[in-house]
Parts: structure tokens; C-alpha cells; sequence
């Protein structure tokens, strides 16, 4: 509108004014982005070096930030309506999907480029070093019980997480109690890991034979006369009672999500199968599960990269000792305890590669299909 | 032995503790409030420093951070300079986070001189002017100013709040109840051991979690027997890797450890306790009724632990002396540890800082507060708010030689790294001793 307006003025006007329109028009198209660049620049400046207090940085970053995009993107869309029509409809996407795309390639791409470079270097990223760190990852002894470890989660984790969420999805489909049950199972989701782990640490707690023993499972181990077992120092029961907690923790995200699918699962069909004498394995196996095999699948890649990255659990309750450390325990060790930036980049280039298909299969699950 | 000495005369501590600080300090004057007024150490030159802030980060919060910025009052009051403090409980790794990306503090309060010849090496450091590290030599006692030194000989560190360590605690009502005495040899500590044994209590409260850090507690123990089979040079020699980490002597040292810790009726709770239990948690068993076990091997720091009853009454509740000497030639050294501040910008503002820590000054109100102890010669120790303060300051002072926690000099990769975790690993039966310096041997950069 706004140009076609400014068209038919033109049109009324004189060669000279309408070269000095053109010229105003230019100026304030060059002037308003730099304008609005120093405005950004500014408030980064500011927010860099200033020393005024916190409560004023973080209330200046949050209006800098926020407000930041939208004048970035205002005065995209406005230098964008100053062109043709044709241009407008072909930047105009651009201009919205492009700011995020380069905020992602800032944040996301980069980096990945130059952990990858990294890897290649020695501890100070000065000496190439070719694979070395790759080689220190593959026999350090132990890196090797972290990527035993990292597999015993992956496989347990998923397993059990996606497997209990499904049983107790189908279970309480049938149950009076749908809710109630529903609520119950799904509250763990709502503490973060490390507060998991806190309270799993009273649970697991182990004190001397004779004294009181503080933790639940020792405890009752006491009342029926048996020794105290000190459960996170005996290996590898340890790595298999961590993964219990995020079991805990993750099967109520697989239940919700399974038991929305189920619902989903036309009746006509079921019923077309008991019509047909199925019985009700039958039922489950060959019609339920191919229904919402797609969202299964969509879980339990969800929670295999969750238990490729696993770190606070393992953190929380034995900082990586007792050989319950994790690729994403050594990674943080070497590059922030080490300060071995090679060996650090080449464990997070590491996990980069092993959770790529995951996410790749995890991707094209939601392309084909909405959960 | 200073300390051993110094318990007995308690009687007489007040007239010894005058007699040492008027000795011992004739420099400037120590209390604070005549320091502000005259203070001409600070401002060297007259510069004066209004409107200068100095950022300082360090690892200790709460009421520590508030007792550093008491500290530094005078210095504030004297330049017109602010100082600054930040506090992080992850300092070591926002620290190295903060530097890569260029935006490091004026001055950082490093616990470990191994990261401060790291940061020194990577030419993020500035060197101490002369008149600086002049006034270490003058006022630190042998070997402070070498700790601050890095690889390429210049000297970047001024330390200012230390600790003592190879203290061992214990409480003084039982030890009269059942008439034990502190040993002062080894032999005389293994007779004691087995008396308690005897009498139905372990003697060791051990415990040796600490989150990311487990297992530094342990290290603290070898470190202890190295200085006293190996003396300083055996020690300097195994710390800098001129001895390799599998060396006979260090795992004769583990050997002498395991003895203790091995063996469940010398240990409280056996190997699974002392790997779980923190070692902050430990010490408290001692002052349960009974008490589960009677010694406490830490570094003055662990006071803070202890049970606020027993906290509220230390000087008549806990014993303390040195862990014994193991071969006489070497006696019982000192180990000591502490924050070193760096500078990671050349201002004049920072330097007149860093001299501000070289003198007692900069630790006065701090003694008092308690908790901290100073490496000033000249510092007065009648400021120091408990006997056991004192005493651990005099016994520092006076000590023919002052050693640094060993794996906080080595590199960070053994000294926060393996010689943890495979301690941890050693302690819990899962490995021997042989594998455990063989693989911290290997461990070690190139």
C-alpha cells in the first residue's frame, strides 16, 4: 500500500524534486540500519564494559535482547517494503527465516566447526597433533569403561524407560484410577536429574554395619537381617542403580506420550480384529503397536539422546567414580578440570557422532509423522 | 614439634604469644586502625588511586567473601581505590571459561600454582614489578616465593590466606579419660593406634568425598608420608616429575597408607565409608558420645566442620598435633597450601594491590574473624581469635621449611585428575597398588 502511494506522488512530481525524493529516500534507507546498528552495538558495548549493578545489566539485556530482534527485524521488513513489489515477495521470507538461521549458525555451527578443528590440537590448541586424541579416546582404560558405560545406558535406559511407559500406558488405559496413576507416574518429571539424584542418594544411602542405617534400601536390608550393601561403590551394579533413576524419571514422559497415542487408535479397527477372533495379545501385537509404532519410536530416540548426553545423574551421585564416568563426565573433566581443550574436543566430536543417526532417524519419525 | 611444644605451654601461651608478636613484628604497625591513617605501604610514589576498581574473583563465598572485603578495607581507605570481590564455588573451571574468551578478572585467587604456571605459560599473567616480589622475600618466610614462581622464572603469585596441613585432631576429653598422649614418633602413633583398637574404638575418622574433587583428601595423606620418608628434596623431585610417579618411594608411601586405611579396625566404617563419606562429614564421628573414632588427619581448615557445640569451645574441646615423624632425618615438615593472586592486567591500581597483600595488614582482620590463617613474618598473633589458630600460625612461621600441597603443584591433569580418582579407586579394593601409580604414571602429560 504504502508504495504504491508513494509511486503516484512520484509520478506528480518534477524531475528535480522527485531526484531529490529518491536521494532523502536513499539516505534514510542507509541511515536507519546504521542507526539502528549503533543502537545494537551499543548495548552490547555497554553490557560488555560497563560495572553498573547486576539489577540493571540484567533488566538493560533483557530489554537490549529482546528488543534488539524485534528492531532488527523491523527495520528489515521496512527496508524490504521500500523495494518493488516482485523483490518484497521474494526477500521478504528471507528476512524473517534469516535472522534465525544466523543466529543458529552463530551459536550452533560455528562452534561444532571448531570443536571439530580443536580436536586435531594438542592441550593449548597450538601443535597439530593429527589423531592422537581420537587414539587417547579409544584406549585410555578409563574411556573405555565411560563407552561401556555410555552403552549400558543407551540400551537399559531406552529400553526400560520406553518399555515400562508403554506397559503402564496399555495397563492404565483399563484402570478406574487413569488419572490419578497417570499424575503419580509422570510427577518425576517434573524434578530436574540433579534433584533425582539427591533424593536416590538418601535411597542408596550406606552407613557401618551397627549404626542406623539412613538409607531406604539398606534399611530394609536391616530389618530383614541382612548386611548393608554399600550399593554405589560395588561395581557395576552402580552404573545399572544410576540408570534406575532416570528410568524413574523418563517413563512418565513415555507414558504420556504413548497413552495420547493410544487414545488415538481407531476403535473401528480393534474392533474389526475381536470381531475377527483376535484375542487380545493379538490385539496388542498386531494392531496397537503398528499404530503407534511411530511415536514409539519417536520416545525412545528421545530418550537415547538423552542417555548418550547423560552427566548430571552421574555427577550428582558419584562424580564419575567407582567407574560409573560417562563420555560426557571425561569430556567435562578434561576440558574444564585438564584444561586439555584437544582431548575435550575430541570426546564432545565423539558424542556429536554418536548421537547424529539418533537424531537424523529422530527427524525424519517427525517429518513423516506429528506425534 | 612446634605445635607439640606450644599446647603444653598453654598455660604460659599469652606471655609467649606477646613476647613473639613484639619480637617478631617491629615493622608496621599491625593494628588497623592507625594503618589507615598512615599506610604509606600501598601507595608507593603517593599515587593516588580514587575512583580505580579492581575486580578480584576467587573460589570462597559467604562469610569468607566478606572477610576478604573486610580485609581489604585499609587498603581502600588509604588509596581511594575499590577492590572488588567476586566469589564462585566452580571458580577453577568459570575462570579458565572467563579468560579463553578474553574477558578475564584484574586479579584472580588461585588454590593451585599448578593452574597459575598454566595461565603463566599461555602469557595471559603479568609479572610482579621488583618492588613486589622485594617485599616477599622481606616478609614471607623460605619457599613462598618460589611457589609463586612459574617454569620461566619470573614471578607472577602474592600469597595471601593459607592453610596448614598434617594436623591431626582429636578429642582432648576422651584422650584424658582414657590417658592417651599425642605421639610424637610413628611408632609412638602405631602403639597408640593399637591401644585404642584395644580399648574398642577405631582410631581413624577418614572420609574422603568431596564431589568432582573426591579424593583429594587421600592425596593430602601420601603427600604427608612423602615429606617424611622422602624429605623436601625426594618431595620436590617426585612433585615436579623428576622421579617417576611408579618410583619405589611413592608407592612405599601408598604401602604406609594402605597399612592404615586398609585395615577396617584402624578406620572407622571400613573402605566403602571412606570413599562415600565426605570429608567435611568425617571428623564429626569423633565428637559423637561415644565417639566412633578418635583422629582426624586435615589441614587447619576442618575446624570449621566440626559440630557447632564442639566449634563454640575448641580450645577445650580439641587437641591437636603435627602427624608424627616418620624418619627422624627428616622431622615433621610443614605442608601448607593457599590462594595465590594473580594479575591478568598491568594497572598501577593492581600493583599497589598485590603489595597491600604482602603485608600483615592485609590479614589482621581476617585473623581476628578466624578461620584464615596468614604466612606474614611480621604478622601479630595475639590477633588470632583461638589458641589453635595461633598455634598453627607460629608452628608455619617458625618451620625449617614450608612444602606446598603436592598435587595441587603437579598438572592438572594428575593433581585434580588421577591421582584422585585413582586413589579412589585404590582405597575401594578395586585395584592394587602397583596399578594405581603405574596408571597415574601414564598419565602424566608429556
Amino acid at each position: 500500500m504504502a508504495i504504491r502511494f508513494e509511486e503516484g506522488t512520484q509520478e506528480r512530481m518534477g524531475l528535480g524534486p522527485a531526484l531529490m525524493a529518491g536521494a532523502a529516500r536513499l539516505v534514510v534507507s542507509v541511515f536507519v540500519p546504521i542507526a539502528a546498528f549503533i543502537v545494537l552495538w551499543g548495548g552490547f558495548v555497554f553490557l560488555r564494559d560497563s560495572g553498573a549493578p547486576k539489577v540493571v545489566i540484567v533488566g538493560i539485556a533483557i530489554v537490549w535482547g529482546v528488543g534488539g530482534i524485534a528492531l532488527l527485524y523491523f527495520v528489515a521488513n521496512w527496508l524490504t517494503e521500500k523495494l518493488p513489489l516482485r523483490w518484497q515477495a521474494r526477500i521478504l521470507p528471507f528476512v524473517f527465516v534469516g535472522p534465525a538461521v544466523a543466529i543458529l549458525g552463530f551459536y550452533l555451527l560455528i562452534p561444532a566447526i571448531l570443536t571439530i578443528w580443536s580436536s586435531f590440537f594438542d592441550a593449548l590448541g597450538t601443535k597439530f597433533v593429527g589423531l592422537d586424541n581420537y587414539v587417547f579416546a579409544f584406549t585410555n582404560s578409563d574411556m573405555l569403561i565411560a563407552i561401556r558405560n555410555n552403552v549400558i545406558w543407551l540400551v537399559l535406559g531406552t529400553v526400560l524407560s520406553t518399555g515400562l511407559g508403554l506397559l503402564i500406558a496399555i495397563l492404565v488405559e483399563r484402570s478406574r484410577f487413569d488419572r490419578v496413576a497417570k499424575t503419580l507416574i509422570f510427577l518425576p518429571m517434573a524434578i530436574s536429574f540433579v534433584g533425582a539424584s539427591i533424593i536416590w542418594r538418601f535411597i542408596y544411602s550406606f552407613q557401618p554395619e551397627g549404626q542406623p542405617q539412613v538409607g531406604l534400601l539398606n534399611a530394609i536390608l536391616g530389618q530383614m537381617g541382612i548386611a548393608p550393601v554399600s550399593w554405589l561403590t560395588t561395581e557395576p551394579l552402580n552404573s545399572i542403580l544410576l540408570i534406575v533413576i532416570l528410568v524413574w524419571g523418563q517413563t512418565g514422559f513415555a507414558m504420556v506420550i504413548i497413552s495420547a497415542a493410544l487414545k488415538g487408535v481407531p476403535d473401528e479397527i480393534l474392533e474389526a480384529g475381536r470381531m475377527d477372533g483376535a484375542n487380545e495379545f493379538q490385539v496388542f501385537r498386531q494392531i496397537i503397536i503398528p499404530t503407534i509404532w511411530p511415536t514409539i519410536v519417536t520416545v525412545a530416540t528421545t530418550i537415547a539422546i538423552l542417555t548418550l548426553k547423560i552427566y548430571d545423574i552421574v555427577v550428582a551421585m558419584t562424580a564419575g567414580n567407582f567407574d560409573t564416568q560417562v563420555i560426557a563426565t571425561l569430556q567435562y573433566k578434561q576440558a574444564f578440570t585438564f584444561f586439555d581443550a584437544g582431548r575435550g574436543s575430541a570426546l564432545a566430536v565423539i558424542l556429536l557422532v554418536a548421537v547424529t543417526p539418533v537424531i537424523w532417524y529422530n527427524l525424519r519419525q517427525l517429518r513423516d509423522r506429528a506425534i | 614439634m612446634q605445635i607439640k611444644r606450644f599446647l603444653v605451654l598453654t598455660a604460659a601461651a599469652s606471655i609467649v604469644l606477646a613476647a613473639c608478636g613484639g619480637g617478631a613484628s617491629p615493622a608496621p604497625s599491625s593494628s588497623p586502625s592507625s594503618g589507615s591513617s598512615t599506610a604509606p605501604e600501598p601507595t608507593p610514589g603517593g599515587v593516588d588511586l580514587t575512583g580505580k576498581t579492581i575486580n578480584v574473583y576467587g573460589a570462597f563465598v559467604d562469610t569468607e567473601a566478606a572477610a576478604f572485603a573486610d580485609a581489604m578495607k585499609p587498603f581502600e581507605a588509604a588509596t581511594g581505590a575499590k577492590v572488588v570481590y567476586n566469589g564462585d564455588k566452580s571458580f577453577e573451571q568459570n575462570l579458565n571459561v572467563r579468560v579463553q574468551a578474553g574477558n578475564p578478572p584484574d586479579v584472580a585467587l588461585l588454590p593451585q600454582p599448578g593452574a597459575m604456571n598454566n595461565y603463566a605459560t599461555q602469557g595471559k599473567l603479568f609479572a610482579l614489578p621488583t618492588d613486589v616480589t622485594a617485599a616477599i622475600e622481606a616478609n614471607y618466610g623460605p619457599g613462598w616465593k618460589e611457589l609463586g614462581t612459574a617454569t620461566d622464572g619470573k614471578t607472577y603469585g602474592v600469597f595471601h590466606r593459607v592453610n596448614l596441613k598434617g594436623l591431626v585432631f582429636y578429642p582432648k576429653a576422651v584422650f584424658a579419660a582414657k590417658g592417651y598422649t599425642a605421639p610424637t614418633t610413628w611408632d609412638e602413633l602405631k602403639t597408640l593406634e593399637d591401644k585404642m583398637v584395644a580399648d574398642g574404638t577405631p582410631p581413624w575418622c577418614i572420609g574422603i568425598e568431596s564431589g568432582a574433587a573426591t579424593g583429594w583428601a587421600s592425596t593430602d595423606w601420601v603427600e604427608e608420608i612423602m615429606l617424611r620418608t622422602v624429605g623436601k628434596d625426594g618431595y620436590d623431585k617426585w612433585v615436579s616429575h623428576q622421579t617417576p610417579f611408579n618410583d619405589a618411594a611413592v608407592k612405599n608411601a601408598l604401602q604406609t597408607l594402605m597399612d592404615i586405611w586398609g585395615n577396617p579396625k584402624y578406620v572407622y566404617g571400613g573402605a566403602s565409608y571412606i570413599v562415600q563419606t565426605n570429608f567435611g562429614e568425617a571428623p564429626k564421628a569423633a565428637f559423637d558420645n561415644p565417639p566412633k573414632c578418635l583422629l582426624t588427619n586435615q589441614g587447619s581448615f576442618i575446624t570449621a566442620f566440626f559440630p557447632d557445640s564442639v566449634k563454640a569451645d575448641l580450645d577445650t574441646q580439641v587437641g591437636v598435633f603435627n602427624l608424627p615423624s616418620i624418619d627422624a632425618q627428616f622431622g615433621t615438615p610443614a605442608e601448607v597450601g593457599g590462594d595465590q593472586a594473580v594479575a591478568f592486567a598491568d594497572r598501577p591500581e593492581i600493583w599497589a594491590l598485590m603489595k597491600y597483600l604482602t603485608t600483615s595488614e592485609a590479614g589482621a582482620s581476617w585473623q581476628k574473624a578466624g578461620g584464615a590463617l596468614f604466612p606474614y613474618k611480621d604478622q601479630d598473633l595475639a590477633n588470632y581469635s583461638t589458641e589453635l589458630d595461633k598455634a598453627f600460625a607460629k608452628s608455619m612461621v617458625d618451620a625449617s621449611f614450608v612444602r606446598f600441597d603436592g598435587s595441587d603443584a603437579m598438572p592438572a591433569a594428575v593433581g585434580s585428575g588421577t591421582f584422585w580418582s585413582e586413589m579412589v579407586k585404590l582405597v575401594n579394593g578395586s585395584q592394587d597398588i602397583d596399578t594405581t601409580v603405574n596408571n597415574i604414571e601414564a598419565s602424566w602429560p608429556k
